[in-house]
């Protein structure tokens, strides 16, 4: 493998930039690994770099029936952030951004991660009062948040509308200034490449299509193309969890939605922040190319179709021109969509599943890449251990029976 | 846009629905019902790809409640 640098950069332009190589290897997979990850986007990628790199365990392979990142790792709005209610969630989604914070040098591979700042906004008196007990929550919770006076956010967004008679007017909001977003898919081809030059095996085309059993022990999965053994197996297939967890003989407690994306046409700079509205769902941010990248709710039926339905699109659109009336002026260039596993608190899904051998990280519903960092890091250390890790175990699947659900839908009351 | 069967109105508009769910059977007495049946019942659910039994409302409409196979992937309805 190349090491990405500036010298490199240089010499291979003089070169004709004939020397790079691959980024990483098609593999003819093996009959055994020690570990094998089903799902190669960004959680899946990363629990095998992980494994790698953290627990010595190199015979390790990603099996994706796509390819790599061609899931909600490729379809999401980039955003990154940790500014959540509850202390167990603060715990993981901060190590996910911090993580992401040192994620370009870890992985030689530039994520361009922007720490532009999240900004939330408030839309009337009453939000206002439960937003200050959020910052509050937060800022125990060791997250960097900011409470702004309406006269601040105005200042950070110039092109949110102040007009007092908007169906969504302006009373103020909160920051998050560490928070931003990073590029999708330079996430996804950062940690495949870091974890191949580890040794791992990224099978792409490879669908699973059932598991291999031993006295009611996952060894090892079937698939498109042959059998494979395996000590440990994770999934980490976002929109198919369902799916999945019925060949292994279980149900989950989550339900598939769709959930749609937009880009406009690119412009010039207008936007150095994320802006993000509890009210309307609303998220939107620029991108380096000057597209604006936004997004809001689900569409609220069960789905595994990748396309947004049109009153949910437009519920979103009016939405977005509601609080940036300037945006009216520009066309769509774009609408798509993923499908994300909701679970009913809004927490994920880590840790054991109900059969022995097989191990989960599901259920991120519309937030899963701001945790892609956490999410494998903590995969990784519950197939490499056999154990929780104590960010993962409150996230146990088992909360479903206790009662002890972590629900970040109310908690923070935000959009994800 | 889906087209839904209402059993009152005939076909309208998603937007007049509200989707309520995956048919379950609530386990009684609940008192007696272990905590792993209450988790399965309140929590666990098929979420099939492809045909799925579902629970909508005609909430913007009628008001009636009903029962509709649909499938997941084409959102066909396949059986009202």
């Amino acid at each position: 493998m190349t090491r990405y640098s500036a010298f490199q950069l240089l010499r291979q332009g003089f070169a004709g930039q004939t020397g790079w190589g691959e980024a990483w290897r098609d593999p003819v997979p093996k009959r055994r690994y020690d570990a094998i990850i089903i799902g190669g986007g960004g959680h899946g990628l990363a629990t095998a770099y992980y494994l790698a790199k953290l627990h010595g365990m190199t015979n390790v392979a990603v099996l994706e029936r796509g390819w790599i990142g061609g899931g909600n790792t490729g379809r999401n709005t980039t955003i990154v952030r940790s500014n959540y209610f509850f202390p167990e969630s603060a715990a993981l989604y901060d190590l996910a951004l911090r993580l992401y914070e040192g994620l370009s040098q870890d992985l030689n591979y530039n994520i361009m991660l922007s720490q532009r700042g999240v900004v939330q906004i408030a839309h009337s008196e009453h939000q206002m009062e439960l937003m200050a007990r959020s910052v509050n929550a937060m800022l125990i919770n060791g997250i960097d948040v900011e409470l702004l006076s309406a006269e601040d956010v105005h200042r950070e967004v110039p092109l949110l509308n102040r007009d007092p008679a908007a169906r969504y007017p302006m009373h103020g909001g909160f920051v998050q200034r560490r928070a931003g977003i990073a590029r999708h898919d330079a996430v996804a081809w950062g940690y495949a490449r870091a974890a191949n030059a580890l040794g791992v095996d990224i099978i792409q085309n490879c669908e699973v299509t059932g598991f291999q059993w031993q006295d009611g022990r996952v060894v090892g999965v079937e698939t498109s193309r042959g059998a494979m053994q395996a000590g440990a197996v994770g999934l980490a297939v976002a929109g198919h969890s369902g799916v999945l967890a019925a060949k292994a003989g279980f149900k989950l407690p989550i339900q598939s939605y769709a959930l749609q994306a937009m880009v406009s046409e690119p412009v010039k700079p207008v936007l150095d922040t994320v802006i993000l509205s509890g009210a309307t769902g609303i998220y939107c941010s620029q991108s380096d190319k000057g597209e604006l990248v936004f997004g809001a709710g689900l569409d609220l039926y069960p789905s595994y179709a990748q396309r947004g339905g049109l009153p949910t699109g437009q519920t979103i659109v009016a939405a977005l021109l509601d609080m940036m009336p300037a945006f009216r002026s520009l066309k769509l260039l774009r609408q798509w969509a993923g499908i994300v596993d909701v679970c009913w608190d809004y927490s994920p899904l880590i840790g054991p599943s109900p059969v022995a051998g097989l191990y989960l990280n599901c259920g991120w519903g519309t937030g899963g890449f701001k945790a892609i960092p956490a999410g494998g890091w903590l995969l990784a250390h519950n197939m490499a251990t056999g154990r929780h890790h104590p960010i993962s175990e409150p996230f146990d699947l088992h909360r479903f029976t206790t009662g002890r659900l972590i629900d970040e839908a109310a908690g923070a009351g935000i959009a994800h | 846009m889906l087209l839904l069967p209402c059993p009152h109105c005939g076909l309208r508009d998603e937007p007049e629905f509200s989707f309520g769910g995956e048919p379950a059977i609530r386990p009684v007495p609940a008192s007696t019902v272990d905590d792993a049946t209450w988790a399965d019942y309140v929590y666990l659910r098929q979420n099939e790809k492809g045909a799925h039994r579902e629970i909508w409302c005609h909430s913007g409409g009628c008001g009636q409640w009903f029962v509709l196979t649909r499938d997941t992937v084409t959102h066909a309805v396949i059986a009202p």
